[in-house]
C-alpha cells in the first residue's frame, strides 16, 4: 500500500493530459454533434491524440473538420489524409475556394485567405449542425485568448460576446446553448507552446515534416520568410532564395512565415522554442501583426 | 521601471533538460488584490523574472507605453485587458497567465480587483491551490484584504500567501511588515485558513519576488517564487475519500472489443485500486473494480486527478452522472440541499424559481426553496432571517417594505435551500472540495446563475446569533 506522502502529484504533462481528456469526455457526454477542427497543425494533432486516449478502446466519437484555404502546404494535406485513413475518421472539408466561387466571400487584395476562413468555418458548422467545436487554441498564444473559456459560447452568428461568457468554476463546464448556437471547446487552454512540444516528444507523435528543418525556396516580405505559390507570391522585387527553415505554426501559406532553423528533431525544436525570444504568433503570423487587437477582432467575428 | 529592465533577460541558459521536466508538476494559483496594490506589476514581475515574457510581447508593451505618453516601461501593461473591456467598461472575469521554473509550472488566475470583484475571485479561487493576497505595506490590512481572505476561506483554497507589497516605500521596515503579517494571520486563522505565509516584497523593484532582497536582512523566509515552488500540490484531493463521477460509458462493440464496458471519468478525489468494493450512487448498487484502463495500458491503482476508465465485476446499471464511491463509507445522498451560493448573474434570485443544479457530472431539475442568510462582504457580517419556504408559502416573493430585500443579486453570497428532483451525492464542500461544488443554471437560456458549495460552514460561523461552536475540524479533510 502506498501512503499519501509517497504518492506524488501528477507531473505537469500528466495533469494537462488528464484535464484535456476530461474536457473531451464532458463534450461527448453533453453534446449531440461535436466536431474537432483539424488543420494538420501540431495543436490539432495533439487534440486528436487526446481524443484517441479519452475514448479508448472505442474509436474517436467526433467528426473532423478542416477549413481549407486552398493555399495549403502539400505536406500537411498529405499528413491529414493519411491520419484520417489510418484511424478510420470522418473528415469534413470546409473550403474557402468554394466560398469564393459561391460569392460568400471575396478574395482580398493582399492575397491572404486567412481572414476568409471565418465564413466557411461558420457555414460548415451550420450545415452540419455541429453543436460543439473543438479548437486547439491556447491561452498563452495571445492576450485575447488569455481570457477565453474552456467552453466558449457562440451565438447563431458564431460571434464571441465577452459579456455572455460564463464563469467557469471547478471542473463544472456549462455547455447549455440555444438551438443555432454552439460552443467552442478548447481542451489545450492551459498548455504552452513548449508543453505541446514536450508532449509530442513524450508521446512520440508524428507531425508534418515542415515542422522540422529543411531547405526551402522562400522570399522575404515584411520581415517574414514566405513560401512561393499560386496564392500570389513572390511579387516583383521579391526574390526567391533557398534557406534552411522550419515552421513554428501551420496555416495559410500566404501568411505563415518560416523561421530560419536547423532544428531537425523534436529535442532540437524544444531547445529552439525554449530559447526563442519571440512568441510563435509574433514570429510567424502576418495576420496577428496587423494591429494591437487583431486577434480580438477576428475572435469576435467567429474565428477559431 | 526598475533597472532590471534595461537589460533583456537571456533565455538560452534557462532551457531545462528533458529529465528535469519529467518530474515537473503543476500548481494552480490565484491572485487577489487591486491595481492599487500593485497586483498587475507583481504578475508582470513574476512573468518577467521567470523569463516568461518574450521579446515581441515586451516590445508591444513598450509601444503601448509610448502610445500612452511614454515614460518608463510599465510591467503592469503585460496583463492589460482587451479593447472590448476598455470600450465597454466591463471586465472579463479571469485572465490566465503561464510561467514556469525548472521544477514547477504555474497556471495563474489573474482576477481583476474592481468590477464584479466577488464573482471574479470566486471563479479564480475555485481551481486554485494557492491564493496570493496583496496588501500595500503603507496601508496595511484593509477591508478589501479581509474580503479577499473571506472568499479564499469560502472556496477553501488550501494555501494563502500574504504578499506585503511596496516594502520599498516603507524603507523595508521590519516592524511594519510584522504588524501587517500578524494582523492578517490572526484574521485568516479565525476564518479557518490553515496555512498562511507572509512575504515582504516589492513588485516594482523585484525584491523577494524571484530574487532574494539584500534590503530585508531581518527576513529569513522564502521569496515569493521559492514559496510557490515548494508548497505541496494536490494533497487535498489525494487525502479526501475516493469519488469518481462517471462522464461517459465506453462501449466500443467492435470486433476487437465486442463486450467491453467501461466507465470513463476523472478521479475527483482519493485513490482507487483494482479489487476495491465500490458503490454506484445514487442507485446504491455495489460491485468490485476489476480493471483500471488507459490508452497506455492497465493500472493497478489510480488517484486524483487521473483520467481513467474503470471496469466493474458486475453488469450493474451505471450512466453519466453517477458517482462511484467506496462501499464501506456512509455517504449522504438526498434531494434537499443546503448550500452557500455566490450569485454570478445580473438576473437576481427568485424564490420558487425552477433551476438546474449541476453537481459532478449530474444535472438535475431543482427548485429554489429558500434564501435565509446573506453575507455582507463589505462588513463581513451575516444577516440571517427566517426563510420563507416556498413549498409552503402562499406568496413566494414577499417583499413587503419592512422586510429587507432578500434576493441574491450579482456578487452576493447567501445561504439557500434547494429541493432537487432526483437524489444526488451531497458531499459537504468543507470536507470535499472536489465534489462539493455545484452550479445553478437557468434552464431557459443556460446562464450560470450561481456557484454553490454544499453546506454553509463559513456562513454559520460568521452569523452573530449562531450558537455554532468553533469547529476546529473545519479543514480536517484537507490533510494539511
Amino acid at each position: 500500500m502506498t501512503t499519501l506522502s509517497e504518492r506524488t502529484a501528477l507531473t505537469q504533462l500528466d495533469a494537462l493530459e488528464s484535464e484535456g481528456i476530461h474536457v473531451m469526455r464532458e463534450v461527448a457526454g453533453e453534446f449531440e454533434r461535436p466536431v474537432l477542427l483539424f488543420s494538420g497543425g501540431k495543436d490539432s494533432i495533439v487534440m486528436l491524440h487526446l481524443a484517441r486516449k479519452a475514448f479508448w478502446p472505442s474509436p474517436v466519437p467526433f467528426t473532423l473538420m478542416h477549413v481549407d484555404t486552398g493555399h495549403n502546404f502539400p505536406e500537411v494535406i498529405e499528413y491529414r489524409d493519411r491520419v484520417v485513413a489510418e484511424h478510420g475518421l470522418r473528415l469534413v472539408v470546409a473550403s474557402v475556394q468554394d466560398a469564393i466561387d459561391d460569392g460568400r466571400v471575396a478574395e482580398r487584395a493582399d492575397g491572404s485567405r486567412n481572414p476568409l476562413q471565418t465564413v466557411p468555418l461558420l457555414d460548415g458548422i451550420t450545415a452540419n449542425r455541429f453543436d460543439a467545436v473543438f479548437g486547439g487554441g491556447r491561452r498563452d498564444e495571445e492576450k485575447a485568448r488569455a481570457k477565453e473559456r474552456v467552453f466558449s459560447l457562440r451565438d447563431e452568428f458564431g460571434q464571441w460576446d465577452p459579456r455572455r461568457q460564463r464563469p467557469e468554476l471547478w471542473d463544472l463546464y456549462n455547455g447549455r446553448h440555444k438551438p443555432g448556437e454552439h460552443v467552442r471547446v478548447f481542451p489545450l487552454s492551459n498548455w504552452t507552446e513548449l508543453d505541446v512540444w514536450r508532449y509530442i516528444e513524450r508521446e512520440q507523435i508524428e507531425l508534418p515534416a515542415i515542422y522540422y528543418s529543411h531547405q526551402r525556396e522562400v522570399f522575404l516580405r515584411d520581415g517574414m520568410w514566405l513560401a512561393p505559390g499560386g496564392w500570389g507570391g513572390p511579387r516583383t522585387g521579391e526574390t526567391l532564395e533557398v534557406r534552411t527553415v522550419r515552421y513554428r505554426t501551420v496555416g495559410d501559406m500566404s501568411c505563415t512565415g518560416a523561421v530560419e532553423s536547423t532544428a531537425a528533431t523534436i529535442p532540437e525544436v524544444i531547445a529552439e522554442v525554449g530559447a526563442s525570444r519571440l512568441t510563435e504568433r509574433g514570429a510567424t503570423r502576418a495576420d496577428d501583426r496587423a494591429s494591437e487587437a487583431a486577434m480580438e477582432d477576428r475572435k469576435r467575428e467567429g474565428y477559431f | 521601471m526598475g533597472p532590471a529592465l534595461t537589460t533583456q533577460p537571456t533565455t538560452t541558459e534557462e532551457i531545462h533538460t528533458v529529465t528535469e521536466h519529467a518530474t515537473r508538476d503543476l500548481l494552480r494559483l490565484a491572485t487577489a488584490g487591486s491595481v492599487d496594490d500593485g497586483k498587475s506589476t507583481l504578475i508582470g514581475r513574476l512573468l518577467y523574472d521567470t523569463k516568461s515574457v518574450l521579446a515581441d510581447q515586451l516590445s508591444a508593451v513598450e509601444a503601448a507605453t509610448l502610445a500612452r505618453g511614454g515614460g518608463e516601461v510599465d510591467l503592469a501593461l503585460l496583463t492589460d485587458g482587451l479593447r472590448a473591456e476598455r470600450e465597454q467598461g466591463i471586465t472579463i472575469d479571469v485572465a490566465y497567465r503561464y510561467f514556469s521554473t525548472a521544477t514547477r509550472a504555474f497556471v495563474l488566475a489573474d482576477t481583476p480587483g474592481h468590477v464584479q470583484y466577488t464573482r471574479n475571485m470566486v471563479t479564480g479561487a475555485s481551481t486554485a491551490e494557492l491564493a496570493i493576497v496583496l496588501v500595500d505595506a503603507r496601508k496595511g490590512v484593509l477591508e478589501q484584504t479581509r474580503r479577499h481572505a473571506t472568499i479564499t476561506a469560502l472556496l477553501r483554497v488550501p494555501h494563502v500567501v500574504l504578499a506585503v507589497n511596496k516594502m520599498d516605500l516603507v524603507g523595508f521596515d521590519e516592524a511594519t511588515f510584522r504588524a501587517i503579517a500578524d494582523e492578517f494571520t490572526a484574521y485568516a486563522l479565525s476564518l479557518g485558513i490553515p496555512d498562511v505565509t507572509a512575504v515582504p516584497l516589492s513588485a516594482l523593484t523585484g525584491d523577494n519576488v524571484v530574487d532574494r532582497s539584500t534590503r530585508t536582512p531581518w527576513y529569513d523566509g522564502p521569496t515569493l517564487l521559492e514559496h510557490l515552488e515548494s508548497v505541496p500540490v494536490g494533497r487535498d484531493a489525494l487525502s479526501e475519500p475516493f469519488r469518481f463521477p462517471v462522464q461517459v460509458v465506453i462501449r466500443p462493440r467492435t470486433a476487437e472489443h465486442p463486450d467491453y464496458r467501461g466507465y470513463a471519468g476523472r478521479v475527483a478525489s482519493g485513490v482507487v485500486s483494482v479489487g476495491d468494493e465500490v458503490t454506484v450512487l445514487p442507485s446504491g448498487k455495489r460491485s468490485t473494480v476489476v480493471g483500471i484502463d488507459t490508452f497506455d495500458g492497465p493500472l493497478t491503482e489510480a488517484h486524483a486527478p487521473q483520467s481513467v476508465t474503470l471496469r466493474l465485476a458486475d453488469d450493474v446499471d451505471v450512466a453519466r452522472g453517477d458517482v462511484l464511491v467506496p462501499s464501506a463509507a456512509a455517504i449522504e445522498v438526498g434531494t434537499d440541499l443546503v448550500g452557500t451560493v455566490c450569485w454570478l448573474a445580473e438576473k437576481r434570485s427568485v424564490l420558487g424559481a425552477r433551476l438546474l443544479v449541476r453537481v459532478g457530472t449530474r444535472t438535475v431539475r431543482a427548485l429554489l426553496r429558500e434564501v435565509n442568510a446573506r453575507l455582507d462582504v463589505d462588513t463581513l457580517t451575516v444577516e440571517a432571517w427566517d426563510g420563507v419556504d416556498t413549498l409552503h408559502a402562499v406568496d413566494a416573493t414577499d417583499t413587503s417594505s419592512d422586510i429587507p430585500p432578500r434576493a441574491l443579486t450579482l456578487n452576493a453570497i447567501g445561504r439557500v435551500k434547494i429541493r432537487l428532483a432526483e437524489p444526488v451525492v451531497l458531499d459537504e464542500y468543507a470536507t470535499h472540495r472536489r465534489t462539493g461544488g455545484f452550479l445553478l443554471v437557468d434552464p431557459a437560456d443556460g446562464t450560470t446563475l450561481a456557484a454553490g458549495m454544499i453546506g454553509a460552514t463559513l456562513l454559520d460561523r460568521l452569523t452573530p446569533t449562531s450558537t455554532a461552536q468553533d469547529d476546529d475540524d473545519w479543514f480536517a479533510g484537507s490533510g494539511i
